[in-house]
């Protein structure tokens, strides 16, 4: 391992860990002023884990060990996920340790333990927010697996590095998969952050409410956990999508000084994808919990057509 | 420069592709029409490009026949239609999306197998796109298939006339031009006494829903 090597990937987990609930408050500072409130400024994602991380956490008595530890598990899973995904470089020296399917089931191993963790207090809540998160996992993941798949097609190569330096350096070159691949995959991501079309970030009404259910039971050091996890979620889906759709701007191996540009691109670039993400959520009413699957059938059928039209067109 | 212009051509037959896709999955009547609108738009911009690369001027005549026929006149036509049949918010309820979206990727896999071996033969720089073109085809004939309402139904006839004029293109560069102006002027006829068979339907049955028409039949 180089001394770059490691500093850009100490940089990716630092810079996500930072950016991560700015771009949540970005996104939710957006929705306010496209809905004509006047919103907490961009800053409130980090008022609000100093407030909780400073809260005394409170356990239900009869959860047990697995509940204290899931918030652990769950934040310790999306970092993985963050320094695999090349953010800033493509010189990951931790990315040979998981390519793009072991990232999905990364992913997995976070949404199982946040489900048992939601069950194993045995309120009728969480239980309920478990089937339901569980219900939109098994068909988000099959969605994203060929989204994933078809990227892999064009550049022959599993491990998301790869895939992003064939993309960014090669010659330009329009693919018409990855436009049915680009899709399925805005799809998959509306679902898994549990944004608008699926789910309502800022609800707290009982019967529609997904991810809000589970994390019902948890306090203090736990939440906080587990609400910059998922801002570190919706970190990497937004890092992903842009490193396979909008590759432009990240550093390669060689040239470890083009990081220096590749911090005000990934911004810009994370600035804007929060702004659309905002729209789309203004836009789009929250649809009934039996239409997901639906929703959900459509962005895998789309990434399989991306396939196809690769096999097709070769390209 | 050359392949970058026939990755163009393929990313415009991708659109199209999705447009069936969505046009399959639509229940609203409304955005059905913006949905075709926008399929004629691609196939606008597709015809466009590969008059462009092969300078067929007459390819030039036909992209501007389209846009004006089914960007602008026969959207304008089917909003006013479904203006006037009361209609504009309407919903199919009739249908599941998934195992539908399941048939039209078996269409699609069908499709892309039987154009391969003609494509093969085609030399022009679109010959990829057949196969989409075919499969574009076959969606729009699932989508007439599977509808109940009138309105749809003429839609998915439209759909599948985008397609075909997609499908020339790729194979040949075209029809001759008097072929391609009667098509056109047969479309726009078309779509004006159906329009007028719409209200008729609506008059005698109180309803759009074409099962009616089964009634006609006598005992």
């Amino acid at each position: 391992m180089s001394l770059s090597g490691f500093l850009s990937q100490l940089l990716a987990i630092v810079l996500s860990l930072l950016l991560a609930p700015l771009l949540m408050g970005w996104v939710n500072q957006w929705r306010c002023w496209l809905q004509n409130r006047s919103g907490p400024g961009v800053l409130q994602p980090y008022r609000m884990l100093h407030k909780l991380f400073h809260k005394e956490s409170v356990v239900a008595e009869h959860a047990s060990s697995l509940f204290r530890m899931a918030p652990y598990i769950v934040f310790g899973c999306m970092v993985l996920a963050c320094a695999i995904i090349p953010t800033l470089s493509t010189d990951l020296p931790l990315s040979p340790a998981a390519d793009a399917i072991a990232l999905v089931g990364l992913f997995a191993v976070a949404r199982v333990f946040i489900s048992l963790a939601a069950m194993d207090i045995g309120t009728a809540f969480g239980t309920l927010g478990a089937r339901r998160e569980m219900l939109i996992g098994f068909l988000a993941e099959p969605a994203l697996l060929s989204v994933l798949f078809t990227a892999s097609l064009i550049s022959n190569s599993t491990a998301l590095t790869s895939i992003v330096e064939y993309l960014a350096h090669k010659d330009f070159a329009i693919y018409p998969s990855l436009a049915f691949a680009g899709i399925a995959f805005t799809m998959v991501s509306f679902a898994e952050n549990a944004r608008v079309p699926v789910d309502n970030p800022a609800t707290h009404l009982e019967l529609t409410m997904i991810h809000e259910a589970l994390i019902l039971e948890y306090s203090g050091r736990h939440l906080a956990l587990i609400e910059w996890a998922s801002a570190l979620k919706l970190f990497a889906y937004s890092c992903m999508g842009l490193a396979l759709f909008f590759p432009w701007g990240i550093a390669e191996a060689e040239a470890p000084l083009a990081l220096i540009f590749a911090i005000p691109a990934l911004v810009f670039k994370l600035a804007i994808g929060g702004f659309l993400l905002a729209l789309i959520e203004t836009l789009s009413a929250k649809m009934r919990i039996f239409r997901v699957p639906e929703f959900l059938a459509s962005a895998f059928l789309l990434a399989v057509i991306g396939m196809l039209v690769h096999f097709l067109l070769g390209a | 420069m050359n392949a970058l212009i026939s990755q163009l051509i393929n990313l415009f037959a991708s659109v199209i592709l999705i447009l069936a896709f969505a046009m399959l999955s639509q229940r609203r009547i409304v955005n059905l029409i913006h949905l075709y609108t926008w399929q004629g738009l691609a196939v606008v911009g597709s015809t466009t490009v590969v008059a462009y690369v092969t300078h067929q001027h007459h390819l030039f005549y036909s992209a501007g026949l389209t846009f004006l026929l089914k960007v602008i006149l026969i959207p304008y036509f089917l909003h006013r239609l479904i203006n006037r049949l009361n209609v504009r918010w309407d919903i199919e309820t009739l249908f599941n999306i998934p195992t539908l979206m399941i048939i039209g990727i078996v269409l699609v896999v069908f499709a892309f197998n039987v154009a391969l071996p003609i494509s093969k033969f085609s030399d022009t720089i679109a010959h990829g796109t057949l196969g989409i073109a075919l499969a574009c085809i076959l969606l729009s004939f699932l989508m007439m298939i599977t509808r109940a309402k009138a309105v749809p139904q003429v839609i998915g006839f439209l759909a599948m006339e985008n397609a075909l004029f997609l499908a020339a293109t790729s194979a040949t560069y075209g029809m001759p031009m008097v072929v391609e102006l009667g098509i056109a002027l047969d479309v726009l006829v078309g779509i004006l006494i159906l329009g007028v068979f719409m209200f008729q339907i609506r008059e005698q049955f109180d309803s759009l829903d074409i099962r009616h028409l089964e009634k006609l039949k006598e005992d």
